[in-house]
């Protein structure tokens, strides 16, 4: 094999160095701080003591298992909803009403998440604009709150992703020969044949690429599940925030980091084994 | 001629620049809560003594969380409330004692400061002088909650669904004593503690299909309250007044178990490299007519002694109608929180927002 010329390293250095430094030592770091158990008295020493801390509690596993079936929720939703609109971009729209609609998929996102999510709340508040209106059409008779409860959260994180699922979609679809379709109804296929074994076989790698940016945005959401989740949200980021900020526990703040590391990892592989697809082939595209 | 005179010119520019360089090189960075350095107070200063301020606004938790990462430098001088620098200071040792004499005593009401002084002493050195004071107590809506008197007042049927509070340790502390317990003599007892917290959980926990949302930030509330969809919560006694500015039904409330009072500090961070310039701010805010245009800014009447005489009558006004003389005898001020205790309040908060 040749020797690789210094170009190369030269090019490849920025990226190690971010990896390094940015990615690697902050990690590192974070797990040696998961492994100290503070004690003003004794002194501090080391172990799997938060570890335990975070198994020992049932609050805090079952914390991370409801934040993890929740973001799987989401990332399902966002795909039942996102398909048709990728599809329909991908296939149905031509030029100018193309770029358009992608357009108008990117716009909110011009916006912070912040901005947006108080743009639900608005809505959706016991004062805001969906029940105010549903009071003067008469369909109710006293304000409904909307808010603070499971369907507005996963209404927020669906709406915060929807866009990281339609463009890979988008893009994997651009590629389906449109004699593809027309041969599956040549050969006596309904719209659902010609789906099931066709489209979505060919927009495997998109699906699955997308379902791993949504699922990794909904686990590592902060701000949706707390603005619109209200009193019940208990999402696993928010017990990291709580151990870092409120409760100075660093240590435990690092282990949970560490568990949610892990299990994210773990998710992801077990969705890749399942549908058959390599991380190479869907995100390494 | 024309090329001597632009040289000349930029000379002069530069040189003005050099110079403007140097007065800005004092800088003070000051770590503090929104509303405590107005800008009028920030220009005054800088005019008085070149002294450039620059604010980061924060939290107590935020505060400790900063300092404690960087073991005490970035900022030259910070805010905490008084409760939270003994136990914080003994764990991480983020400050450096107060240099007392350095201090202008006469401009500070006598009680307050040796109360702080007292509250924020570890060994014999002192970590903190009083700056602005006020109260926790309950926001309420006179015409659609005219009975909530008590923290435990919020927790009645008929409010369902209309009452909110903050998931925080004030909370646990005024139902605590809206139960007739005494927390704060508990603080170095802890099994006694904990035995309050239990019952305190039990109350916050059949409490919660009652509350709307907890709330977690000033705006958040406001809205809330503003809109109607909260009636009674509880809050802070600026949050209340400046409500009730916008409307007059609401009301700041002293509960008959007692307001919550805290005293936010001026306490000077481990590595400040801009000790003199700290000094200098803090006898410069606690002079009266200053103190007055804080007051104004954040809401809270601060430790400067005589500056009543320059608040505004509407605010005078205002803390006379939530508090009689009683209630601000009644007043609970926070004792310095001991190491240890945040953790056992930690587990309680954690158990009242995972139950059903």
């Amino acid at each position: 094999m040749k020797a690789k010329g210094l170009g190369f390293y030269l090019l490849l250095l920025p990226f190690v160095l971010w990896f390094v430094l940015l990615i690697v030592l902050p990690h590192l770091q974070m797990f040696e701080l998961s492994l100290i158990k503070r004690d003003y008295a004794a002194g501090d020493s080391i172990g799997m003591y938060q570890y335990q801390q975070f198994f020992e509690e049932p609050l805090y596993w079952r914390t991370l298992v409801r934040t993890v079936w929740m973001s799987l929720l989401a990332t399902f939703i966002t795909l039942l909803v996102s398909f048709p609109v990728a599809f329909f971009i991908a296939k149905v729209a031509k030029g100018k009403s193309k770029r358009l609609l992608l357009l108008s998929c990117l716009l909110p996102f011009w916006v912070s998440e912040l901005v947006r999510t108080y743009g639900w709340m608005i809505l959706l508040r016991e004062s805001g604009v969906i029940s105010q209106g549903l009071l003067a059409l008469g369909l109710t008779d006293q304000p409904i709150e909307f808010l603070y409860n499971d369907v507005s959260m996963l209404i927020g994180l669906v709406y915060t992703s929807m866009l990281f699922m339609v463009v890979p979609l988008v893009s994997t679809l651009e590629g389906l020969d449109q004699s593809l379709i027309e041969a599956g109804y040549d050969l006596g296929g309904n719209g659902w044949n010609v789906t099931h074994s066709i489209i979505v076989p060919y927009a495997m790698p998109g699906i699955v690429s997308g379902c791993i940016m949504v699922f990794m945005l909904c686990l590592g959401n902060y701000l949706t599940p707390r603005l619109l989740g209200g009193k019940d949200s208990l999402w696993f980021t928010e017990q990291i925030f709580t151990q870092f900020i409120t409760r100075f526990n660093w240590e435990l703040g690092a282990a949970f980091g560490g568990v949610l590391l892990v299990v994210s990892s773990l998710v992801v592989s077990l969705g890749l084994k399942l549908s058959g697809q390599s991380f190479s082939r869907t995100l390494g595209r | 001629m024309l090329n001597k005179r632009l040289t000349l010119s930029a000379l002069v520019l530069s040189m003005g620049a050099m110079v403007s360089a140097q007065t800005s090189a004092e800088t003070l960075r000051l770590l503090t809560w929104g509303g405590y350095a107005p800008q009028e107070v920030i220009d005054m200063f800088e005019k008085e003594t070149g002294i450039e301020v620059k604010v980061t606004k924060s939290n107590n938790e935020d505060m400790i969380s900063k300092l404690r990462a960087t073991g005490g430098s970035g900022f030259d001088l910070a805010q905490p409330s008084q409760d939270r620098i003994t136990g914080v200071q003994q764990q991480f040792g983020i400050y450096q004692p107060i240099d007392l004499s350095r201090i202008e005593h006469q401009q500070m009401i006598t009680s307050m400061l040796d109360a702080t002084k007292k509250n924020t002493a570890v060994g014999d050195q002192v970590f903190g002088v009083p700056h602005v004071w006020g109260t926790s107590g309950l926001v309420v809506n006179g015409e659609m909650a005219k009975d909530v008197a008590d923290y435990t007042d919020l927790c009645q049927k008929q409010y369902e669904g209309k009452i909110s509070y903050r998931l925080k340790r004030p909370t646990l502390i005024g139902f605590a004593f809206a139960l007739g317990e005494d927390p704060f003599a508990a603080y170095a007892d802890p099994v006694k503690y904990q035995q309050i917290l239990n019952k305190v959980e039990t109350a916050l926990v059949d409490c919660k299909p009652l509350v709307k949302t907890y709330w977690s930030g000033g705006d958040e509330l406001m809205n809330l309250m503003r809109s109607n969809e909260v009636v009674a919560a509880m809050a802070w006694d600026a949050g209340g007044w400046k409500l009730n500015r916008e409307q007059q039904n609401i009301q700041f409330v002293a509960p008959k178990s007692g307001a919550l009072g805290w005293i936010d500090t001026f306490a000077i961070p481990k590595k400040s490299k801009a000790i003199d310039a700290a000094y200098k701010w803090i006898n410069f805010v606690m002079r009266p007519e200053v103190a007055a245009k804080i007051t104004e800014s954040a809401g809270n009447f601060t430790a400067s002694k005589g500056s009543d005489a320059y608040v505004n009558e509407l605010a005078k006004a205002q803390f006379n109608t939530s508090f009689s003389s009683d209630d601000i005898d009644n007043i609970k001020w926070y004792p310095a929180v001991p190491a240890g205790l945040e953790a056992m309040e930690g587990k309680v908060l954690d158990r009242v927002q995972a139950a059903k």
